[in-house]
């Protein structure tokens, strides 16, 4: 195809890191698709029976690697949780390169890069898309995003991280793109087994078969309100048919703080204006609406390094290069510093307004059980980004992201929903795969407690007027049967109870009275540990007759019932 | 504003005509053909809806057409058994460990209770695919004996592979996590080593299906067990907190999914029914180590008594009816053994069958 223009051809080595770049953003897409599928424990058949059950992958590295994650959480602790210290690496590769996380490496982006390419209309293309390109000032908001976040996590809360990419596409892919895949698959191919023809059966059983092995796992998963989070994702990916990457360019806080050390990056753009004859080709193919075209200056902190402009360029006015003189170019972002503080200062704000609503120091939900091994409520706010990892590795589909069961501050942070799903008694994998230590990495004996106490997250309690044993004179303990501790937190009395026959008497008399033995279960607060087994086995189907409350978790020292467990003199 | 000249067009025409129209006085009829073909289409989508509308009409009237009451029955007994030549062959074989017999216990104990009911050869012809079921059901180690022991699960497997089975499938539908159950049972690895084919119980594997016992009607059934030529029942023998004693009958819970917690309020004559509905071609009872309080599920090794005892047999009632005696109950405390035995599905009084201990 001829070039428009004086035609001349990029070069080589940028036509060839077009299509590098291209590769890099497949591959990391794939690489955070493949460890999202994988945070899920799948057994296997090599595995001796009593090896310790741990994921095979650092599923979690995306969020390792993520500096916008590590900075709100040294702001809230004052320290760099393990492995977030590999984001000192990303920050470095900014150093060098600019925002290239965001161009090359970010599965978010890749994605919005896909649907910037793929959904805007013919209204998108030609004069109107280097129309939507050009440089606004409302990208500004992402800065104020991340300003709101960053002090927020100085006033404690780690509430930022529903705004992080990584974040974001790990709650919104791992608990409602895929789990609704697997729910239209199931149905479309269960579907086609009722076909009466051999093949087609067998094809699709071992269709299915693959997938739930590969992709899915054995069961379907169901999350708590997710609808919301889906909402959000399509609402931000169909923003690209108006704005490509409206995301990336306007509200992602990593982004925003790439943005501010690519300023001291050492690779960068430089521009011969005096060739530009205002094609526009650079700008309708620009990713972060950074002003490559000439005549107005770079604006470095916006650019995504996609190295599009260049290739685009047939009048070889652009170059990217090491050092590169600064003439043409804006380092700092462009930010109004009123809105800036007050923004910031919204965050610092934000903490203590949520925090007079009853739901941390008075009035905690009863119902707001953490995962084992959480760290205590105030902690966990400071550590929880609401990635999802928890809630997605999670075996039994217990852990669940609240709505407002720990209030508007806890809006994605994992709960326990027992009556979907119980905590596995030998698991710890949510401790494994959290990134930020709001879930502290126990091991099985410390979680079961060999040798010391074990990790408690609430305690069950029966409602007499709904247990079949207690109100219906019927047998059952499925409870009892489930409870996994040793000796068991449910202990069953043997009793004699009147019962009246289900018939009435041959005059029209009451009924007879009978005698039935049953076993009536009860619980021993100081053996439970909250594990919610026996409410999910419950057999009362709406509204189980024996429940799970977070009191007695071993996290806290206030949210408690037992005299011994009491210790005021420790905060909390 | 470039539009302007074009919209304007079509409206000076629309002018000019309905100026016509005033000069003449009548309205411009559309042609016999378009009001034909206008007829015909609302006629065609009339007859459509109508049709669609007949096909999928619901009267509101009760689904009338009650099903066979007849409890079903999947039958994988081998066929004309009494009557075989085999008259001094055990019914009721029980393979214990002699004085001075060393570790491993278990695949010589389930070859000579296996070789004393006939040897696998008479359970098992070539080229049959074999279903095993053990018990997988509790995330718990083999030391706790809540689960089937791997070792017995993997003797089988062997028989059966040795006795000319094309396939054999193992798989239980668990009562926690299942990979984690397949896992940490030790069955798994032991299943894959001897080539045999795992079946975890994922939601496809699963099929509503008619049973048709006292209490139990319909349920969604773990089709992968059903599947077979054959299918041995590899239960292990353990307390149970309200069943008291569970072993082969009870192990058929494992067939079903769907919310089973509701079996427990008649749990007798559920066990009963699903025995009813499973006759399987062999039951070995796993006894190598028995779980002796705080069944089912257990958890602590000091719960558990080591027996180094297998029984194997045809008559699933028999089985349970001596395993009980393993954990020092009595058949007259497990009215399933009594449903059971009343059903004609076994015999409780297993002391009547010719009883063989090797």
């Amino acid at each position: 195809m001829k070039r428009p223009g004086s035609g001349i051809a990029a070069r080589k080595a940028v036509r060839l890191l077009k299509w590098a770049r291209r590769g890099s953003q497949v591959f990391f897409f794939a690489l955070f698709l493949f460890f999202l599928v994988q945070t899920g424990f799948r057994g296997s058949f090599a595995a001796s029976s009593d090896a310790p059950v741990r994921l095979a992958w650092p599923v979690e590295a995306f969020l390792l690697a993520d500096p916008f994650v590590s900075s709100i959480t040294m702001l809230s602790t004052r320290t760099v949780y393990r492995g977030l210290l590999w984001s000192v690496g990303l920050i470095a590769i900014t150093l060098l390169f600019g925002r290239v996380f965001c161009g090359w490496i970010c599965p978010f982006g890749a994605l919005h890069h896909f649907f910037g390419w793929i959904l805007p209309s013919r209204r998108g293309r030609g004069a109107a898309r280097v129309y939507a390109n050009k440089t606004r000032t409302w990208q500004r908001a992402k800065y104020y995003i991340l300003g709101f976040s960053l002090l927020a996590a100085v006033a404690g809360s780690a509430i930022g991280g529903l705004f992080d990419p990584i974040c974001i596409a790990v709650r919104s892919i791992g608990l409602g793109v895929l789990p609704g895949m697997q729910y239209i698959t199931h149905r479309a191919l269960g579907a086609v087994e009722n076909v009466p023809a051999r093949t087609m059966q067998s094809a699709a059983d071992h269709t299915q078969d693959a997938l739930a092995q590969a992709v899915w796992g054995s069961h379907q998963f169901y999350f708590h309100q997710v609808w919301l989070i889906v909402f959000l994702l399509v609402a931000v990916v169909f923003a690209n048919r108006y704005i490509p990457r409206f995301w990336c360019r306007v509200l992602c806080p990593l982004g925003a703080l790439l943005g501010v050390f690519s300023r001291f990056s050492l690779f960068g753009m430089e521009k011969n204006h005096a060739k530009c004859t205002d094609c526009n080709l650079c700008l309708s193919h620009c990713q972060g609406a950074d002003s490559p075209q000439g005549g107005v200056k770079w604006r470095q902190d916006e650019c995504h390094m996609c190295l599009n402009c260049e290739n685009a360029c047939p009048e070889d006015v652009i170059k990217f290069r090491f050092l590169p003189n600064r003439k043409s170019t804006i380092t700092k972002p462009d930010l109004q510093r009123r809105t800036l503080l007050a923004t910031t200062a919204a965050g610092a704000a934000f903490v203590p307004a949520a925090r007079i609503a009853d739901s941390l120091d008075v009035n905690y939900h009863s119902r707001a059980i953490r995962p084992p091994g959480a760290v205590d409520e105030r902690a966990f706010l400071e550590r929880c980004i609401r990635c999802a990892e928890c809630m997605k590795v999670c075996p039994n589909n217990a852990l669940h992201p609240a709505m407002f069961e720990s209030g508007i501050e806890g809006l994605w942070t994992p709960i326990l929903i027992p009556r979907i799903g119980y905590c596995e008694h030998s698991c710890v994998l949510c401790g494994q795969v959290c990134p930020t230590g709001a879930i502290a990495k126990i091991t099985e004996k410390e979680k079961l407690g060999q040798g010391a106490a074990p990790v408690k997250i609430g305690t069950a309690f029966y409602d007499h007027g709904r247990c079949l044993p207690w109100a219906m004179q019927t047998p059952c303990i499925v409870c009892e049967e489930f409870c996994p501790t040793s000796p068991k937190a449910i202990w069953v009395e043997e009793v004699e109870a009147p019962v009246r026959e289900k018939v009435p008497g041959p005059n029209g008399e009451q009924p007879a009275m009978k005698t039935v033995k049953l076993q009536r279960p009860h619980v021993d607060p100081s053996l439970c540990i909250g594990c919610g087994a026996c409410e999910k086995v419950c057999p009362v189907q709406d509204q189980p007759a024996v429940y799970v409350t977070s009191v007695g978790e071993s996290r806290s020292k206030s949210n408690v019932i037992l005299l011994e467990n009491t210790n005021y003199n420790e905060k909390g | 504003m470039r539009d302007a000249p074009r919209n304007g067009a079509p409206m000076s025409d629309e002018t000019t005509t309905a100026a016509r129209d005033a000069r003449t006085g009548m309205f411009e009829k559309p042609s016999r053909r378009d009001m034909i073909k206008r007829i015909g289409q609302a006629a065609g989508v009339l007859a459509g809806t109508a049709v669609l509308g007949r096909l999928v009409w619901d009267r509101g009237s009760v689904g009338a057409t009650a099903a066979a009451a007849k409890p079903q029955v999947r039958d994988f007994r081998v066929a004309g058994d009494a009557d075989k030549a085999s008259q001094d062959l055990a019914e009721l074989a029980i393979a214990r460990a002699k004085a001075g017999e060393h570790e491993p216990f278990a695949a010589s104990l389930v070859r000579r209770a296996v070789d004393a009911v006939g040897g696998m050869k008479r359970f098992v012809s070539r080229g049959d695919i074999v279903v095993i079921k053990p018990n997988i059901g509790w995330d718990r180690l083999p030391i706790h004996a809540a689960n089937t022991n791997p070792d017995v699960v993997g003797a089988i497997i062997q028989l059966a592979f040795d006795a000319g089975a094309k396939k054999v499938v193992v798989a239980d539908g668990s009562c926690n996590d299942p990979h984690r159950c397949y896992q940490r049972s030790g069955i798994w690895r032991k299943a894959y080593d001897l080539g045999a084919e795992v079946v975890l119980p994922a939601d496809h594997h699963f099929r509503t299906t008619r049973i048709r016992g006292e209490v139990l009607n319909e349920w969604p059934i773990f089709t992968t067990l059903l599947d077979a030529h054959k299918v041995i029942n590899v239960p292990v023998a353990k307390h149970h907190n309200l069943a008291k004693y569970t072993g082969g009958m009870k192990n058929w819970y494992g067939i079903l999914g769907g919310r089973r917690n509701r079996l427990h309020q008649n749990i007798d004559v559920s066990i009963a029914d699903l025995a009813t509905f499973m006759r399987p071609t062999l039951v070995v009872v796993d006894a190598i180590r028995v779980l002796m309080r705080n069944g089912p599920q257990g958890g602590n090794i000091d719960d558990t008594k080591v027996m180094n005892t297998i029984v194997a047999t045809t008559d699933q009632v028999a089985a349970d009816a001596f395993g009980a005696t393993l954990i020092g109950q009595h058949r007259d405390n497990l009215p399933y053994l009594k449903i059971g035995h009343e059903r004609g599905l076994g015999t409780m009084l297993w002391e009547s069958l010719r009883v063989r201990e090797v």
